[in-house]
């Protein structure tokens, strides 16, 4: 139960609408409940329950809402967001590199950039960037290769801040142009 | 020493600290060598955190709390803070 919350705001990622949200973790505690005998003693509570979540989601919500199941995502360049943000963090440079990231986008903008993300990326990013799983625990969750679950998190992670930055250029935070790169590791 | 194409490319293994050791040390040492790369590496860091921290801002609706807890027919808290040796799995939902 203490795991709830968190549950709830993953679920939410996932489904993108409060009420499958709340069906989701409903369920998962469910399956949890009925399946408690195969936990085993020891191991995460925490990374089980969120693999529940997970299977959960994949095999009801994601069929549910009809999009293609290998979605692909065009390569970003690394860096892209960092490059790109160079010139506004000059600018507010007497504050911390957080505190102007905390305020560069809101909430919702994050939120969003995560959600629409196609599922094979948004679900590696979701566990790893804001859940904390390794690449190990999420490979057992999506039972996946290792490898197949790292490039996917690298891809949709840069993918991600490549939307961040189209939010803050929308908002006219930032000028649109070539990004800086003199002080930029080549 | 690694240079800065291999740091780059390492960067976010080496973020989500799961390079294999031999790699990451190689990586630490260019880091404290590299301003670039450091300042590079400082910013993926904080990102990181600040989508952690806003993607966690949802407040859980409380009806949904009597839904699990109706899901297990006892506390809830017991379930997984103190129960792990109590709870029978046969019990109706």
């Amino acid at each position: 139960m203490q795991y709830a919350p968190q549950l709830y705001a993953a679920a939410l990622r996932l489904t993108r609408n409060p009420s499958d949200a709340e069906d989701l973790v409903q369920e998962t505690f469910l399956k949890a409940y009925r399946g408690f005998g195969g936990f085993e003693e020891g191991s995460n509570l925490r990374a089980w329950l969120y693999r529940i979540l997970t299977n959960n989601y994949i095999n009801t919500y994601r069929s549910k809402q009809r999009r293609p199941d290998e979605t692909d995502l065009a390569d970003v360049e690394d860096l892209y967001l960092y490059r790109r943000l160079d010139n506004l963090e000059q600018a507010m440079a007497s504050r911390s590199a957080e505190d102007q990231l905390l305020d560069l986008f809101t909430d919702d903008e994050v939120k969003a950039a995560l959600e629409e993300l196609p599922d094979n990326f948004r679900l590696p990013v979701l566990l790893a960037d804001v859940e904390g799983f390794s690449y190990k625990e999420m490979a057992d969750m999506l039972g996946l290769p290792i490898g197949t679950v790292m490039s996917r998190l690298h891809r949709g992670r840069k993918a991600m801040h490549k939307r961040l930055y189209e939010f803050a250029m929308e908002r006219g935070l930032v000028e649109r142009g070539t990004p800086t790169t003199a002080d930029t590791p080549s | 020493m690694a240079d800065c194409n291999e740091t780059l490319r390492e960067l976010q293994t080496y973020l989500d600290g799961e390079l294999p050791d031999d790699m990451k040390y190689v990586i630490d040492d260019h880091l404290l060598e590299c301003t670039d790369c450091m300042q590079a590496f400082d910013f993926h860091a904080e990102l990181k955190l600040v989508i952690a921290t806003k993607c966690k801002t949802d407040a859980m609706p409380a009806s949904l709390f009597g839904r699990i807890e109706a899901c297990f027919g006892i506390e809830a808290d017991e379930f997984v803070v103190d129960g792990l040796d109590s709870v029978d799995p046969d019990l109706p939902a």
